[in-house]
């Protein structure tokens, strides 16, 4: 699979980028520290977008393209960060033909996002999933966990607000 | 005394070094297992899998590249078996690569094409889908083409591993792995110099200069233009291999000729302005050295070095020698010079470099090269396109008579002409600041001569010591660099940005693998140049009479005001 | 702090009984002192998503409530193996199985068990209730044919404790090679038990060991693969959460015997479990002075580092394993040169996975004939397999090599649930094949599974009933290979891709006869030329099913039928119209509007039957679940 890239704004704060020099140090002269550093980065800012990688490569002395061909390599290492609440669409046959595109466009306008992109707060990202299998419910989507089913774009709204 | 082992290849016995691997090995006895991914020393993964072979008690096919020999191997490289999993292979690979062959610029030196020809693959065998990517044409030197790609990874060894530069890499993973750059960036808002070396290392069409030979044989057309061109050094030591010859071999009479065939209204040779830069960056060492200031000077002849000291070492910036390179100040030159004495607007002169260097495209463009008002240099080909645009011009290069280059741009010393190969740059200096510290007539330095990385040499001039230093391949500036940061002391570094100098510049002719792997293309080449240093009788740029006429007429002397104008430029710390 | 052998024996002397409690035939009498019953929760990783910590947690409140503290000893041990039936309490000394018990149950256990002597019958696991005699855990078909030699200590002891670890014989091995055995001695006695790598390949361990050792002094490395990969596998987990010290003192022998002193454990980041008790383990034993320097006073140093993977099943590679250590993509090297001689940063070292080395410490203490007697002629030992797909007991179970899968299946396992037909089962993932139904018989060790076209692999057995279409469970593997691909070499990146999507021109009914052809001749090339097992084993699925199941295939192309009604393109639903009663249970819930009235009426039926519309079916099956109760609906 391809890696998604963000376009969500970086927005770390001093106290992440104390962190992770943190982080650095304490690796420092190990073999092999890439992959850890990498990990306990994740760890700090939640994925790996372009501004912290360039600040392993540069404090590690290892080309970015090296740092971004692992990152892009593991499955784990995220380069596009989901909110915190993923509102996922399914897109798969029966929600489709029952409107889920409808319900992708009224996310889209309501949450000012589109679809594989995250609100600029991280409170809300937006994907399309293939079929989930709940096509009795159709269409559907899911907020984390939560699935909502048997929807109308009239409904988005409320449901929105729940997580607000 | 080579420690050999007794093998078996193809049911016949050899003897081979015991530290070979079965494509060496098989090379012994006269076989060429195909290859795509291999490059000696630096590209040993055996990835692509097209050399496999059957070893005697091993499971599954063996890559021969990587395989080491043991004493009583036997190995079998041409069975029914093994040309039916090249065959698949060679299949497999096309069905995941555009096909455009009639109009690829590698149609014809494709090593991919070639191996296809041979194993009489079915191209259509294998169909599906395949990714799409976008055509990067970002960079002033390079465009890529991920659609072209095979994944043989040569590149990214050229880049990385060789260059220690990794400006490119692997992104991704199984079918959607793909070269690129970290996060998809262009490669134009990368560190990138320019240098070119992942083209000459591309076995296909997937990596290539921009050609901007329209854009030359489209002044040639226009009668407004005047339009001039010059040759470097080293391109008449490798153009030749476009053509048929072997390389290292010495066509410069004609290709001066095809220069003048395809009906420039100059055609110069770019050692002279090699030996105008010995003459204003020995005077600039001199005073340097004297002042002990902004030591150890380091060259600016290769403009991929230059803009790997901007990205990578910035804190060196000021150690740059602030001569232009060669190609510039013959630009500039032309501009200034050459355009008062024969009354020409500088507006209706193009200026082309004939360079073995994809960076030269980039320098061009930069700023502080436009003594006239006007770009010192129109148009940078490279060696490759140039023979590209013989061949469009239906010129038959090999029945050409040999020429000789225009007045009064034609003459070059010895000194000028081995600026194509690491150490020559610093041999003629050292030639040139010999005579004038102490009148001695040094020639042949062979201290720094050879295509090692870097070469150390300290000398006595003028009752001092004078200690100098060569690096070649931006794996060794950085080493050497570095050792310069923890304190070593030089006076006077040369640094070319490819290994072994422009004799092996990204705008050189490409040779496949199995020559790359098996000829020390570096040396062949370089050979040239210093064979025509010795056949010829000024071998030292301040000896050069057309040098001391421009400095008669127009410059005064090294170094003066009006030098400096022209012949001389700045830098800019561009970081990472 | 354990300085020598008698320090140890110290320890294990005070430990033993403990064990010895949990660990006893019918009859015995045993006893720890003041404490009358321990309590065993399993702590697995699927038993605590089942919240079994909440439920420890609440039985320690209510024991605590009936003041019997003193009496009674609670512990969070690893894996009991029978995951199906989580979460598992077991109670000892008389070994009651108690299954799926809930947080609520926790208060009646302590109540009417532990304090009123009467286990809950309504609570325990329905097989060990016999009328009035209650089973044991080792009376049950799932245990009694178990031989547990990898996964001894899971479910018996606290793996967060060093103690009770070295009370059933713990670090003895280890003691034991540091002052009596030479490093040769060593390597002689795990070549003579015969045992071979549990991981995959199944290469002698001893063999590996030898090489490695051969190697000149200087730099060398002990790694256990902890990367367990293939789907549905997990015994690697369940003995590092379960009895992690026995991995700590194996490697620490293996870095003995080969000269070695550091070792690494690459685990899986997804086992957050395993990772904690493994690092907890690995400080525990450091503290101990059994990783360290001067191991027992003889002046051996060997220590830990745990790795972490970060999702790329290429990685369970051993190269690929060690190029992802070093800190690069995990993508594998040549061999020769075997990591052996040149390995981790070009240095020998030797690859084991989890279960091999679990083996190690017993092999030395109960020495190689002890081991040989267990298994068959070229397969040594037991193997521990994960059980899944359609069968009863979903779980882990350690077998003596040479068992049949009949046993395992239908004895062990508890056979097919629903009464269906066992068709196939699936051993080695990915990169293993199909045994079909004609050969049931079989009994399971390396070279059988091998012949059959299928292999070891790491231990993963997927049960397959009539339901399953043999040719879209071949895509399914091959799903996951393409998308584990590396990506390095040519043939697996691009050929498993150009397979898989001649897999799919066959599933949605557009094959031809020639697919079959090259498919088997795309097949056999990936194997023979890939850089490493990933890709060479890749198309084992499909060869298997080939060659097992090849009217299947044909049946998807030339009838352009799935036989089990699995590929959508080739099946469609159907309404029987005499069954139909026309209540419009399948109408409300079909997403598509696909399903209309007909004006016929069954015999003995108020409303007109319903049927669907094929134009319009989207093929969700939404409307054969909404039909449940009249079973109206069919696949054809």
């Amino acid at each position: 699979m391809k890696k998604k890239l963000t376009t969500v704004a970086f927005n770390g704060t001093a106290e992440q980028l104390a962190q992770l020099d943190e982080l650095i140090a304490k690796h420092k002269g190990e073999k092999g520290a890439l992959m850890p550093v990498l990990q306990g980065a994740q760890g700090i800012y939640g994925y790996l977008p372009i501004e912290v990688q360039k600040h392993i490569a540069l404090s590690m002395d290892v080309p970015l393209s090296e740092v971004y061909g692992v990152a892009s390599f593991y499955s784990q290492f995220i380069l596009n960060p989901k909110g915190e609440y993923a509102v996922a669409v399914c897109l798969g046959t029966a929600c489709y033909v029952k409107g889920a595109g409808l319900l992708m466009d009224k996310l889209e306008s309501l949450l000012g996002i589109k679809n594989g992109e995250i609100s600029s707060d991280r409170k809300f990202s937006l994907d399309a999933t293939r079929c989930i299998g709940a096509c009795g419910l159709a269409p559907v989507l899911t907020v984390n966990e939560e699935v909502y089913g048997r929807l109308t774009p009239d409904m988005i709204k409320g449901i929105l607000e729940k997580y607000n | 005394m080579e420690n050999m082992v007794n093998i078996k290849i193809n049911n016949r016995e050899y003897s081979v070094p015991a530290n070979s691997t079965v494509l060496e090995a098989a090379r012994y006895a006269g076989i060429d297992i195909p290859t795509l991914c291999y490059l000696k020393d630096i590209n040993e993964i055996g990835a692509c899998r097209l050399c496999l072979v059957e070893v005697k008690g091993a499971r599954g096919l063996c890559a021969a590249c990587v395989y080491p020999v043991n004493e009583g191997m036997e190995v079998l490289t041409n069975t029914p078996a093994i040309r039916k999993a090249r065959k698949t292979n060679l299949e497999l690979v096309l069905s995941a690569h555009k096909k455009k062959c009639l109009t690829c610029i590698r149609s014809t030196s494709c090593e991919l094409q070639k191996l296809c020809l041979e194993y009489g693959v079915d191209e259509d065998h294998f169909t599906g889908n395949n990714n799409e990517y976008p055509l990067d044409a970002s960079t002033a030197s390079v465009i890529r083409d991920n659609e072209k790609c095979i994944l043989c990874r040569r590149c990214v060894a050229a880049c990385k591993n060789m260059q220690k530069i990794g400006v490119i890499g692997a992104n991704d993973r199984g079918f959607d792995t793909h070269i690129a750059s970290a996060f998809e960036v262009k490669l134009g808002e990368t560190s990138c110099i320019g240098c070119g070396q992942c083209i000459v290392a591309c076995p296909v069409g997937a990596i290539y200069e921009k050609d901007e030979t329209a854009k030359v044989f489209d002044a040639i057309s226009d009668p407004t233009k005047h339009v001039a061109i010059c040759a470097a050094p080293s391109i008449r030591a490798t153009i030749g291999e476009c053509f048929g010859y072997e390389p290292g071999t010495d066509v410069e009479g004609k290709m001066v000729a095809a220069m003048k065939a395809l009906g420039f209204d100059g055609v110069y040779d770019m050692n002279l302005t090699a030996d105008l830069t010995i003459m204003e960056e020995a005077t600039e060492f001199l005073a340097r050295f004297k002042e002990g200031k902004n030591l150890p000077l380091i060259t600016s002849c290769s403009p991929g070095w230059v803009k790997y000291c901007e990205h990578y070492f910035p804190e060196f910036t000021d150690n740059l020698s602030s001569c232009k390179s060669p190609q510039q100040m013959f630009g500039a030159l032309y501009k200034t010079y050459y355009a008062q004495k024969v009354g020409l607007d500088p507006k209706d002169i193009v200026f082309v470099s004939a360079i073995p260097c994809t960076a030269k495209k980039f320098e061009v463009k930069r700023n502080f090269q436009n003594a006239a008002g006007v770009p010192d240099v129109d148009v940078a080909i490279t060696t490759r396109e140039l023979a590209r645009m013989i061949q469009q011009a239906g010129i038959d290069f090999k029945s050409l008579n040999d020429e000789k280059f225009d007045e009064p741009f034609d003459i070059g010393s010895g000194a000028g002409a081995i600026f194509g190969a690491t150490g020559g740059v610093m041999e003629a200096a050292l030639r040139t600041a010999a005579a004038v510290l102490e009148s001695k007539d040094l020639v042949e330095v062979s201290e720094v001569r050879g295509t090692e990385g870097i070469k150390r040499a300290t000398y006595t001039l003028g009752g001092k010591e004078i200690k100098v230093a060569v690096a070649s391949g931006t794996a060794n500036a950085k080493e050497l660099l570095n050792s310069v940061k923890n304190g070593e002391k030089i006076d006077f570094i040369e640094i070319m940005a490819c290994p072994g100098g422009c004799v092996n510049g990204g705008g050189q002719p490409t040779q496949p693998a199995v020559v790359r792997n098996n000829v020390d293309l570096k040396a062949l080449r370089a050979s040239v140049l210093y064979t025509a240093d010795k056949n010829l009788d000024v071998r030292k740029s301040h000896e050069n009479s057309a040098v001391k006429k421009l400095y008669d007429e127009f410059f005064g002397e090294p170094a003066s005001h009006k030098a400096h104008e022209i012949l001389h430029t700045k830098y800019v710390k561009r970081g990472l | 702090m354990i300085k020598n052998l008698n320090d140890l024996a110290k320890i294990r002397e005070a430990y033993e009984g403990k064990i010895a409690f949990r660990q006893h035939s019918k009859n015995e009498n045993v006893s720890d002192g003041n404490i009358k019953k321990h309590v065993l929760i399993c702590g697995g990783t699927g038993c605590t998503s089942s919240k079994s910590v909440q439920i420890k947690a609440e039985m320690e409140k209510a024991i605590k409530e009936a003041g019997i503290e003193n009496e009674v000893q609670v512990v969070l041990t690893g894996c009991f193996g029978l995951c199906a039936l989580g979460p598992i309490v077991i109670v000892y000394p008389e070994g009651t199985f108690y299954s799926r018990i809930e947080i609520k149950d926790a208060e009646t256990i302590v109540k009417e068990h532990l304090v009123g002597g009467n286990p809950v019958k309504s609570l325990l696991y329905s097989e060990t209730v016999k009328g009035d005699e209650i089973l044991s855990l080792n009376e049950t078909a799932f245990y009694k044919k178990q031989k547990r030699v990898a996964l001894r200590n899971c479910g018996v002891v606290d793996p967060e404790c060093i103690n009770e670890y070295i009370g059933t014989q713990g670090y003895m091995a280890l003691g034991k090679v540091l002052t009596e055995m030479t490093p040769d001695q060593v390597i002689n006695e795990i070549l003579e038990s015969g045992i071979r790598g549990r991981g995959g390949g199944g290469f002698p361990t001893g063999r590996k060991w030898a090489f490695a050792a051969a190697q000149p002094k200087g730099q060398k490395y002990v790694v256990c693969n902890a990367d367990e990969g293939d789907p549905g596998a997990f015994m690697d987990r369940s003995i590092l959460e379960g009895d992690p010290h026995a991995l700590i003192e194996a490697m620490a022998i293996a870095g003995y015997a080969i000269g070695a002193n550091q070792g690494f454990v690459y685990v899986r980041a997804e086992y957050p479990i395993a990772v904690n008790r493994l690092q907890k383990a690995i400080d525990d034993a450091r503290e101990a002075g059994l990783l360290g320097k001067d191991i027992f006073g003889t002046g051996f140093e060997f220590d830990l580092q745990i790795r972490l993977g970060a999702g790329a099943f290429v990685c369970g590679e051993e190269t690929a394993l060690l190029t992802s250590i070093e800190g690069n993509r995990g993508e594998p090297r040549p061999r020769p040169p075997f990591p052996a001689v040149k390995g981790l940063w070009g240095k020998p070292t030797i690859i084991n996975n989890v279960e091999t080395y679990a083996n190690i410490p017993q092999i030395i203490n109960k020495g190689a004939k002890w081991f040989t007697s267990m298994g068959t002629e070229k397969s040594k030992g037991t193997k521990v397999f994960a059980l899944g797909g359609k069968i009863t007991n979903t779980g882990l179970v350690e077998i003596p090599m040479g068992t049949t899968l009949r046993e395992v299946v239908e004895e062990i396992g508890g056979g097919i649930p629903n009464g269906k037909k066992f068709k196939a089962a699936q051993t080695g993932g990915p990169s293993g094949g199909c045994i079909p139904a004609s050969k049931f018989d079989v009994e399971i060790d390396y070279d059988n599974l091998i012949a059959q076209g299928s292999m070891m692999g790491s231990g993963g057995l997927i049960v397959m009933d009539e339901d399953t279409c043999m040719v879209d469970l071949a895509k399914f593997f091959l799903e996951f290979t393409v998308d584990e691909s590396c990506g390095k070499c040519a043939p697996c990146r691009i050929g498993t891709v150009r397979l898989l999507e001649i897999l799919e021109k066959i599933t949605s009914g557009n094959g031809e006869m020639e697919d079959l052809d090259k498919l088997e001749e795309l097949a056999n090339y990936i194997k023979s030329a890939s850089l490493c097992g990933l890709g060479q084993t890749a198309p084992n699925p499909v060869l298997s099913t080939l060659a097992n199941f090849r009217d299947e295939y044909i049946a998807h192309i030339v009838d352009k039928k799935c036989p089990a009604g699995v590929c959508k393109n080739l099946m469609s639903y159907k309404i029987d119209q005499e069954k139909c009663i026309g209540c419009g249970m399948c109408l409300r819930q079909c997403p598509a509007d696909a399903i209309y009235k007909t004006d016929y009426v069954a015999p003995g039926h108020k409303l007109p039957s319903l049927a669907i519309d094929a134009s319009k079916c989207v093929k969700c099956g939404a409307c054969m679940t909404g039909c449940k109760k009249i079973n109206a609906i069919y696949k054809d």
